[in-house]
């Protein structure tokens, strides 16, 4: 009989090309989603060796980080010139190589356009059982699929597309096992929070998480799009969920998924994908749905998690002198004495978007809790981009739009906006923001910006009264 | 990719835990279709201080930094070694390193070594008395000029592509059979793998 593998061990052994005596493989690469940041470089190294992309076929390219999110096009219909000229000199070179290269392009001015890792699993690019690259570490995302997916440097993004393949280390393997129901206003994002929170941003250094567990097999794609995402916050290089009913259906019929008996063979090859029932992971730790709160981070990493009813802590409960150390420099950078009640913090910037939390579900949690409500005075800017042009026109075809101005939000073109700050959506500094986004470092969503990572729901309830809130008072 | 045995020099000595890469170079730099010209916003956040570690005179120009657990954590930009490379930087000392950091940085040929705790302790203390450190790649050890000798791994792949200063492309292109041979075997297996185009 033939060893129990994990999902992860069995994608792996499937595309290995060559083995090297140190145990590191050269693997195939299915799928290679290209952006305008972590490419110029790359595509550059090749025209300098005189290299083709050797499977555009395998490749995707959409531009996301630095496209403003204000209107593309003006009342005639006219393309509005990019005012940032580094951006527009960036998003100019990614039109060039994609044209020189040969390579598949969903534009600006394309409805399909959106974050790359909403983009992928909507037009159906992101299969199980594939190995999925992109230059971005956020790419964890498309493991919600059951995709070996991970985010590559531009060396390797140069690599991929001259050969199709990379040089990899076999990983550990990680169970995060989630069993239960979660309790009401306790969403996907809450999930994953709290995980971070329990195994610290170093806790999946050298694995591949997979996600598994009763609550993570009753989530429906989209919440668990948002789990998987953020596998790189718990350290860990790639996340995974077992492909099942669920990822079928979200897949069946979207443009570039198999269809007819294609589509009947590739079901019944990612039906055979689960983990075995007594396959060994190195590393296993449970978790308890029940003990999951709405959650939101309080400082400068995502470990820094309390539930929403919480209180800011002090730097001397931590038991880790280095992080005492780092929650002081963290307290100090957010504005924070030790002790303040979550609920009490005043929030002046509102960013529902972001790659984590930018799909249909998500501003559909948010407008539920806006329906009929605005924002509270002290709220200066907030505003709701979505993942991709598509889940624009599904929120506006639902009226979710008008639900939004009317609360005092901007609706706006997709992109990764405020989340990272590199277009003009900032965050200004010594200014707070509750954001659905994936990282609240020093300085992400601009110089001095001051991050609280929520849920979608709980981002709309901060709006509306002006502080931190638990998202259950409005439920 | 410049060959590489060996670095000699000052050792920043920061000691810093958790650095991620939005410290290392912040993302209104990432806005270059080039690799070089990054080293001006190395660092930017810790070097808008007056009298900050790395721009005190003795540390000027120093090709090694000092580090604590868990360096180059965060996102998957390859700019935080070029502007490592772009700021002089060759060679970072610490007790860990996030994956995809050390891969980056192996890829440009910047050197990442792992030490214990305590050595790195030993060596920022010297450090920070003006000593000159050594690491010495095909040896395999990190020297000082006040007799501290500790032995590091690497991976010995990585340390020939360094000390040969290979490109790594290339080296893969030599399994251009191997990878066709994967290729037709999918598209014999699991030819719904070609993405149906719209
Ligand atoms: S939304 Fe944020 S995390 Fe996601 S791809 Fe864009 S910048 Fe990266």
């Amino acid at each position: 009989m033939s060893k129990a593998r994990t999902l992860y061990e069995k994608i792996w052994d499937a595309h290995v090309v060559a083995r090297r005596d140190d145990g590191t493989c050269l693997i195939f690469i299915d799928r290679h989603l290209v952006h305008e940041v972590t490419s110029p470089q790359a595509f550059a190294g090749l025209a300098a060796n005189g290299r083709q992309v050797r499977r555009p076929d395998l490749t995707l390219a959409v531009p996301d980080h630095n496209l403003p999110t204000t209107p593309r096009v003006d009342a005639a219909g006219k393309p509005i010139p990019i005012a940032d000229a580094e951006s527009a000199a960036q998003l100019a070179t990614l039109e060039a190589n994609v044209r020189s290269f040969g390579v598949p392009y969903i534009g600006a001015h394309d409805v399909r356009q959106g974050i790359v890792h909403v983009v992928g699993p909507e037009q159906g690019f992101t299969l199980p059982g594939t190995t999925l690259v992109c230059g971005d570490s956020h790419t964890a995302a498309h493991g919600a699929l059951g995709a070996l997916a991970f985010g590559i440097g531009t060396s390797e993004v140069e690599h991929v597309l001259a050969t199709q393949t990379l040089w990899l280390a076999p990983s550990k393997t990680m169970a995060v096992v989630v069993e239960g129901a979660l309790a009401p206003g306790v969403t996907a994002k809450d999930v994953i929070l709290h995980i971070i929170g329990q195994i610290g941003t170093a806790g999946g250094t050298g694995h591949v998480i997979e996600f598994m567990g009763s609550t993570i097999r009753n989530m429906g794609m989209e919440e668990r799009l948002t789990i998987s995402n953020m596998a790189i916050e718990g350290g860990a290089r790639a996340g995974l969920i077992a492909p099942d009913a669920t990822s079928f259906a979200y897949l069946q019929g979207r443009p570039m998924a198999p269809k007819g008996a294609a589509w009947d063979a590739a079901v019944r090859h990612w039906q055979s994908l689960p983990s075995d029932a007594d396959a060994v992971f190195d590393k296993c730790v449970p978790i308890n749905a029940a003990d999951i709160a709405p959650s939101v981070t309080w400082g400068t990493s995502p470990e820094d998690v309390v539930p929403i009813t919480g209180h800011v802590p002090a730097p001397e409960s931590f038991a880790d002198p280095a992080k005492q150390d780092a929650a002081r420099a963290s307290l100090a950078y957010m504005g924070l004495n030790p002790g303040t009640a979550m609920q009490d913090i005043a929030i002046e910037n509102i960013f529902i978007g972001s790659c984590t939390n930018s799909r249909i579900e998500d501003l559909r949690a948010a407008a539920a809790i806006l329906r009929g409500r605005r924002k509270a005075e002290n709220v200066r800017w907030a505003i709701v981009v979505p993942g991709s042009g598509l889940v624009k026109a599904q929120a506006e075809a639902e009226g979710l739009d008008r639900i939004f101005t009317d609360a005092g939000f901007e609706w706006r073109e997709p992109g990764c906006s405020a989340c990272l700050g590199m277009n003009p959506d900032k965050v200004p500094a010594g200014e707070r923001c509750a954001s659905t986004s994936n990282r609240n470092f020093v300085g992400r969503q601009g110089p001095g910006s001051r991050t609280h990572l929520l849920s979608p729901a709980m981002a709309a309830a901060a709006a509306v009264r002006g502080r931190l809130t638990d998202v259950r008072e409005y439920l | 990719m410049q060959a590489t045995r060996m670095i000699s020099g000052r050792a920043i000595p920061w000691g810093a835990k958790n650095i991620d890469t939005d410290i290392i170079i912040p993302a209104k730099w990432l806005k270059t279709v080039s690799r070089d010209g990054l080293g001006r916003g190395a660092f930017e956040s810790v070097r808008a201080v007056p009298g900050n570690i790395f721009d005190v005179p003795a540390n000027q120009g120093a090709p090694i930094l000092l580090a604590g657990d868990n360096f180059g954590c965060g996102s998957s930009r390859e700019h935080a070694a070029w502007a490592m490379l772009d700021m002089g930087l060759q060679a970072v000392i610490a007790p860990s390193f996030s994956d995809i950091f050390s891969g980056n940085a192996f890829k440009n040929g910047v050197l990442a070594v792992t030490l214990d705790e305590v050595h790195i302790a030993r060596l920022m203390a010297v450090a920070a008395d003006g000593a000159i450190i050594t690491i010495d790649l095909e040896n395999q050890v990190v020297t000082s000029d006040r007799q501290d000798r500790f032995a590091f791994a690497i991976d010995p792949f990585r340390k020939m592509c360094l000390m040969q200063g290979l490109d790594e492309i290339a080296l893969t292109l030599a399994a251009d059979d191997a990878i066709s041979v994967h290729e037709a075997r999918q598209a014999e297996d699991a030819p719904w793998l070609v993405p149906a185009q719209g």
